[in-house]
C-alpha cells in the first residue's frame, strides 16, 4: 500500500482551474489533494502545492501582482525554500514570477489574442520532479487559454535559464518542431514552462490538469502530475 | 498626502496593446504614428505615509521591475 501523498491547491478569490486540479490529482492512486484558502497561513503536512489557474483578484494591476501578497504566500514561500515540490499552472505560473519564486515574468500574449485551444508542448529537460515520468523530446498535446502568456525575461536570466537546463517545456509543432510558427504568444525562445534553480518549483501556461482524463480528450497531462507523484515517494522512500 | 505613481512598459519590452492602439489610431487617418506605449496612472490618498514607504509600494506590488518603470510624484 502506497504512502498517501497529500498535495494542497491553494484557492485564491478568482481561482477557476482548482477543483480541476484537484479532480486530476485524485485520479491517482495514493494522492490526496485538498483545496487550502488563501487565507491560511500553513501548508504544514503537505508534500506538494499546487498554484492553479484562473484570475485571482480579477487579474486587476497585473495577473498575479495582488495574489502574491496574498497570507498562503509565506508559506508557500516556506515551502519551496525547503525544497516542497510546488506546481503553478497558467495564474499559478504569473503568482510564481510575482512574488520572485521564479525569475521573469509573463506579458500579453504578442497578438493580443486570448488564446483558448490544443497545442504541443516540447519536453526539453526530463531532469526534474516534474518531467522525470517523461523523455526528452517526448510531445505532449495540452491545451492553453491565457491573453498574458508571453513570457519576457532579461537576456542575463534567459541565459542563466538556458544554462541550468530549466527550460522544461516550449511550444512546439506535432512534431516537436520548436518555430516561431508553433508559439502562441510570443514568448522568449518559445517557453512554456520553467523550473527553479532548485528545481523544486515550476511554472507553466498550459493545463495539464485539463487532460488528465480520456472522458476530456486526452491524457497528456498525466506525465507531469506522475513525475511529481514519484518524486515525493523517492523523497518519502528515504 | 496625494501621489501620482505614473508606470510604463521598460523601453525595450515589447508593448502588444500600444501597437495595437497606433494601429487604430493610422486606421482613424493620424498621419505619422511613431511609437505608443500604455502604462497606468495611480491616483493615491493615504495619511501617515513617508515617500521610502510609498516607493517600496511602488516597486513591490504596483510595478513589475522586471518590465516596467515607474515615476512616483508626491502632489502634497
Amino acid at each position: 500500500m502506497p504512502s498517501v501523498m497529500k498535495v494542497a491547491v491553494i484557492q485564491f478569490p478568482g481561482s477557476n482551474c482548482d477543483t480541476d486540479c484537484q479532480a486530476a490529482l485524485a485520479s491517482f492512486d495514493g494522492v490526496k489533494a485538498e483545496i487550502v484558502w488563501h487565507k491560511e497561513t500553513s501548508l504544514a503536512g503537505y508534500d506538494a502545492i499546487v498554484l492553479p489557474g484562473g484570475f485571482s483578484y480579477g487579474d486587476y494591476l497585473r495577473c498575479g501582482s495582488i495574489a502574491r501578497f496574498s497570507p498562503i504566500m509565506g508559506a508557500v514561500r516556506a515551502a519551496a525554500d525547503a525544497g516542497v515540490l510546488v506546481i503553478g499552472i497558467c495564474n499559478g505560473f504569473q503568482i510564481l514570477c510575482e512574488a520572485g519564486l521564479l525569475p521573469g515574468t509573463l506579458m500579453r500574449n504578442k497578438g493580443l489574442l486570448f488564446r483558448c485551444e490544443n497545442l504541443h508542448l516540447r519536453v526539453e529537460n526530463n531532469d526534474s520532479p516534474f518531467t522525470s515520468a517523461m523523455t526528452n523530446g517526448q510531445v505532449l498535446e495540452i491545451p492553453i487559454a491565457h491573453g498574458e502568456g508571453s513570457f519576457v525575461a532579461d537576456e542575463e536570466t534567459l541565459n542563466q535559464l538556458n544554462a541550468n537546463n530549466q527550460i522544461l517545456v516550449r511550444y512546439c509543432d506535432a512534431n516537436g518542431n520548436v518555430s516561431p510558427e508553433a508559439n502562441p504568444n510570443g514568448s522568449l525562445e518559445n517557453i512554456a514552462g520553467i523550473c527553479s534553480h532548485g528545481r523544486n518549483v515550476f511554472g507553466l501556461m498550459p493545463h495539464p490538469e485539463r487532460v488528465c482524463d480520456h472522458l476530456l480528450g486526452g491524457t497528456d497531462g498525466r506525465g507531469i502530475f506522475q513525475s511529481m507523484i514519484e518524486a515525493v515517494q523517492k523523497t518519502k522512500a528515504k | 498626502m496625494k501621489a501620482v505613481v505614473t508606470v510604463m512598459p521598460k523601453p525595450a519590452i515589447l508593448d502588444p496593446a500600444g501597437v495595437a492602439a497606433g494601429r487604430a489610431m493610422e486606421h482613424l487617418g493620424l498621419k505619422g504614428v511613431r511609437s505608443v506605449r500604455i502604462g497606468k496612472s495611480i491616483e493615491i490618498e493615504v495619511d501617515g505615509a513617508d515617500e521610502k514607504r510609498l516607493h517600496e509600494i511602488c516597486h513591490d506590488l504596483l510595478s513589475n521591475p522586471v518590465v516596467e518603470d515607474y515615476k512616483l510624484e508626491i502632489l502634497s
